[in-house]
This record gives C-alpha cells, structure tokens and sequence, in this order.
C-alpha cells in the first residue's frame, strides 16, 4: 500500500468519474458555489463534511475534468479494502487512495501515504472528521492529518468544502438517494498560522468549514 | 394544425429576436461595467431562447414529448419545492415515493387520459396516505409541518403541472387533433403576462401590489400586463377554439390565476428566507421561478375548458 504509484485516469476511472458526475447532476442538480477560492489546477487539499458515501462524488463532480484526473478521495482501508471486490471499485475505478486508521506497520501510516501522493503532484480530497457524521451535530471535531499535512508540505492550499444536503438525499442506513438540490461552497484557503498549536488550528479550521454552510437548520 | 404552428414559431421568433437586438444595443450604449439589471436581463432573454427552443421540440414530438416534458418539469420543480422545506430522515420513504411512484403515475394517467384518476389520485389517495406512512414511522416532531409541505410539495409541482400535458385529452368538438394548441395558447399568454407585468412595472410601477410579500409587484405591472396578456389572448384566438373576446376572456382569468401563483410562491420563498427556489435556468433561478405562474393558471384553464367547451 506503500508503493503508491499514481498515473492519469485509466480509461476505467475517467469512465467512472465522467457517468458518476453525471449521474450527481441529475439526482442533485450539484453545482459549486466558489466564495473565498477559485478553481485552479494548484495542488490542493480540499477537506469536507462527511456524512455520506456520495459526498466525495458530490465534491469532484465540482472539479474540471483535468483537476478530476489528479485529485483523490481518502478512504477508510478497513472498509474499502476489506474484499476484492471494494478494493477494485474504491481504487480502480474511483482512483482513491485507501488509508488504515489502526495502523501498525510503518509502511502503513497514513501521512506517508498521503504525503507520496502529494510529493507526485496530486491533489487530495480528505474528510477530517475521520467517519461519515451520524449524529445530529452539523459537524465532529477534526483529526490531526490535516495539520500534519500542512505542516509537512505548507506550499499545498487548504480548501475547506462544504458539501450541502447529502444527509438528506443519502441518509444513515439507506441506499436509494431522495433527489434534492446539492451545492459544493469552497471556502478561503487555511493556513496554519506560524506557531500555531495543532488543537487551536484544527478547531479554526473546523469553524472555518461549518461557516460555509449557506442555510444553516433554522431552529424554530 | 402546421399553418398555425408556423406562425406561432414565427411570432415567437420575431418577438426573441427584438428582444434580443434591443438587449444588445442597451447593452451598447450603458457605461461599462454593465449593470446586474443588463446582465440579468441578457441571461433572460437566452434562456428564454433555450426553453422556447425545447418547447418547439416536444412540440413537435406530440403527446409523448409533452407528457414527458411536464413529468420532467415537475422533476425538477419537486426536487427544489423540497429541497427548500423541513425534511426528517424518518421521510426517506415518503420522499422517494413522491419522485419514484407519484411522478409516474400522475404521468400515466395523462398519459392514458383516465380523468377520473386523474383528479383525485394526489388530492384524496395521496392526501391520505402520505401522512399515515409517515406516522407509522413513528417520528412526531414537526409532524404537522412536515406533512402539510409534503402535500404542498405534490399539489404544486406534480397535481397542478401535470394538468397542462392533461389539456390533450380534452375533447373539443370540432378541434379534434388540435390540442396542442391548447397548450401553446396557455402558455404563451400566461409566460407573456409574466413578461408584460415586468415590462410594465419597470416602466410605470409606482404603488407597490404588496411590499411585505413582493417588493417587485405593482398596481400599473399588473394592470397592465393583464390588460395587454388579455389582449394576446384576443389576437391568438385564431388557434383556439374561443371567439376573440372569449379567448381575451379565458386568458385574464388564467393571467390573474398566474400573478396570484406568483404571490404566492414569493410568500413561501421569504418564508423560507431564499431569493429563488434553484438554479436551474440561467437568469431566472429554478425551475419554480418560471413556472409558479403556470402551476396556478393550468388547472383553472383546464376545466374550464373542459366545463364550457367539451361534450
């Protein structure tokens, strides 16, 4: 898992991200709404709120198809590489990159993985709360990669993505998706800033994130 | 039938193409950079381009490319009535059922012209029914308001739309195979209202119709987008099976339904606290945005089309 060696879309995985973007237009109409940032071909680690298989389909159909090509979904190893069957669709198909939580060996740590997809140009998609978000709190405190990842390679932009509705159209336990409008709000980059504290980074990060949400549950 | 589609399109041409010369040239003259009225102007007109364009199309492909134009158009116009209202995960089931079951067989019963259906399938069967299944699934916080949007949600966007595509199965003595037409005339009165009202309120709006639910409308908009809407209605005759004054007639009556659709969808939008309900059409918003004022007028038009002309 170590070797990871990236090349551009198989004619398989561009099949797969063009039917897959399509599709997620259809049940959603998703469309990106850029406030803060602007789409570029510059490296990037977009991170997002996570509560849904769909989420990161919902993030790359925003992308051009040549940013598409270079950008890669983190996934959970313990699921997606559990049968043959995940592993051929989590990584042949959808080009993520798989990463177990309960590491052991050094090969396995998941900075290093993310860093050798970096350290080759490629762009990441990374959900920072580390699971999908099954409880009813808009968004879970954020784990360390990213402010590991800034710190090891500072010159990749940060770009908080929030991705909205897809706990509606895809909720806890279901497998059919309810078709509602979705929209994608990629906010300013983040930085840590010099000194920075890991915690203090992680939470302004996370507040940066919940406020892109553009309708927010109204509480009456 | 093809003579008076040819003038229809050609009239509709005619008017897109002045629209879109006078857009240019006011485009032309203003100081640069041009101003958001300009640019949404612009975008109007070439979205205008773009559904007059499908319309042409489904047109030409008869009952099916209506039917199916309509189920589509309800598609999307659900898809953003609920999109904007209070959903629970409790509603999944209820929610799949509006786009996977109601949409079809709302569609089919056009499609088969089985009016008895027709009428009471989403008013009596799914009035019933959509809020037992949500109560069996136990879920009772904001029980009520959930069930009422649900309810909206279908009357508006599947019920009311689907009675435009409906207007085929009518039988008019003596405009049998025309009914199409009976579409195009709906349409083109109740858009052209809609246009004539923002014509006339730009140019002589003064006293607002309503500022607390829509700052836009005004007393001399919709006096005279009426009056003018009513008096297209006139000129159109020809492809209906009215007399002119009927014709001037039937098509107030459908304009006023449209302007009170387009009050109302404003009413819940601030309600909801959006601008628009989508942003499907370029310069408009979404799909609701251009069609509130069809879902009010298309089943008034309907029966009384079906009560005064029909055997």
């Amino acid at each position: 898992m170590s070797k990871l060696s990236l090349r551009t879309f198989t004619m398989l995985q561009t099949a797969t991200s063009v039917g897959l973007s399509a599709l997620a237009w259809v049940v959603t109409g998703v469309r990106p709404i850029w406030n803060g940032s602007l789409p570029s071909d510059r490296q990037r680690i977009y991170f997002a709120n996570h509560t849904s298989h769909g989420d990161f389909i919902l993030l790359s159909a925003c992308l051009s198809e040549k940013e598409r090509a270079i950008t890669h979904a983190v996934a959970a190893g313990e699921y997606w590489g559990k049968s043959r069957l995940r592993r051929f669709i989590a990584e042949d198909m959808l080009s993520s990159v798989l990463i177990n939580r309960q590491w052991t060996r050094p090969e396995e740590n998941p900075i290093e993985i993310m860093l050798s997809v970096l350290d080759q140009g490629h762009s990441l998609i990374l959900f920072p709360e580390g699971t999908r978000n099954m409880t009813d709190q808009p968004l879970l405190a954020f784990r360390s990669g990213l402010y590991n990842l800034s710190m090891a390679r500072p010159e990749v932009e940060l770009i908080p993505c929030w991705i909205e509705n897809m706990s509606r159209v895809l909720p806890k336990g279901q497998f059919l998706p309810v078709p509602l409008l979705c929209r994608v709000v990629f906010g300013a980059p983040v930085t840590v800033a010099p000194g920075e504290e890991r915690r203090a980074f992680l939470d302004r990060a996370h507040a940066t994130l919940l406020a892109l949400n553009p309708r927010p549950e109204r509480n009456d | 039938m093809r003579h008076d589609i040819s003038i229809l399109i050609i009239g509709l041409l005619a008017v897109l193409t002045t629209a879109s010369i006078v857009a240019a040239i006011l485009c032309a003259r203003a100081p640069k950079p041009l101003s958001s009225t300009l640019v949404n102007l612009t975008q109007r007109i070439n979205a205008w381009w773009v559904m007059v364009a499908l319309m042409t199309v489904a047109f030409f492909f008869g009952r099916y490319g209506m039917t199916i134009l309509f189920a589509l158009i309800s598609f999307a116009a659900l898809r953003e009535f609920v999109t904007l209202t209070h959903t629970s995960r409790s509603d999944h089931w209820v929610l799949l059922g509006m786009f996977g079951i109601i949409i079809p067989f709302q569609y089919w019963l056009v499609w088969t012209a089985w009016y008895g259906l027709f009428v009471i399938f989403i008013p009596v069967y799914c009035f019933l029914l959509m809020p037992a299944i949500t109560a069996l699934h136990g879920d009772t916080e904001r029980f009520l308001e959930r069930i009422a949007a649900q309810q909206w949600a279908v009357m508006i966007s599947v019920y009311c739309v689907s009675h435009v595509p409906a207007l085929l199965t009518l039988d008019v003595p003596g405009f049998e195979g025309r009914n199409l037409l009976l579409i195009a005339f709906l349409i083109i009165v109740v858009q052209g209202s809609d246009v004539l009202q923002y014509i006339f309120g730009k140019l002589f709006g003064k006293r607002r119709f309503s500022p607390t639910v829509s700052p836009s409308k005004t007393w001399e908009g919709l006096i005279g987008g009426l009056v003018s809407a009513s008096l297209l209605g006139a000129l159109l005759s020809f492809v209906t099976p009215f007399s002119p004054l009927q014709a001037a007639c039937v098509a107030f009556v459908a304009c006023s339904m449209g302007f009170l659709g387009g009050l109302v969808a404003s009413a819940i939008k601030r309600d909801q606290g959006v601008k628009d309900w989508g942003h499907l059409i370029e310069g408009h918003g979404g799909m609701m945005d251009r069609t509130d004022s069809l879902v009010f007028a298309a089943p008034i038009f309907f029966h009384i089309v079906r009560y005064f002309w029909t055997v």
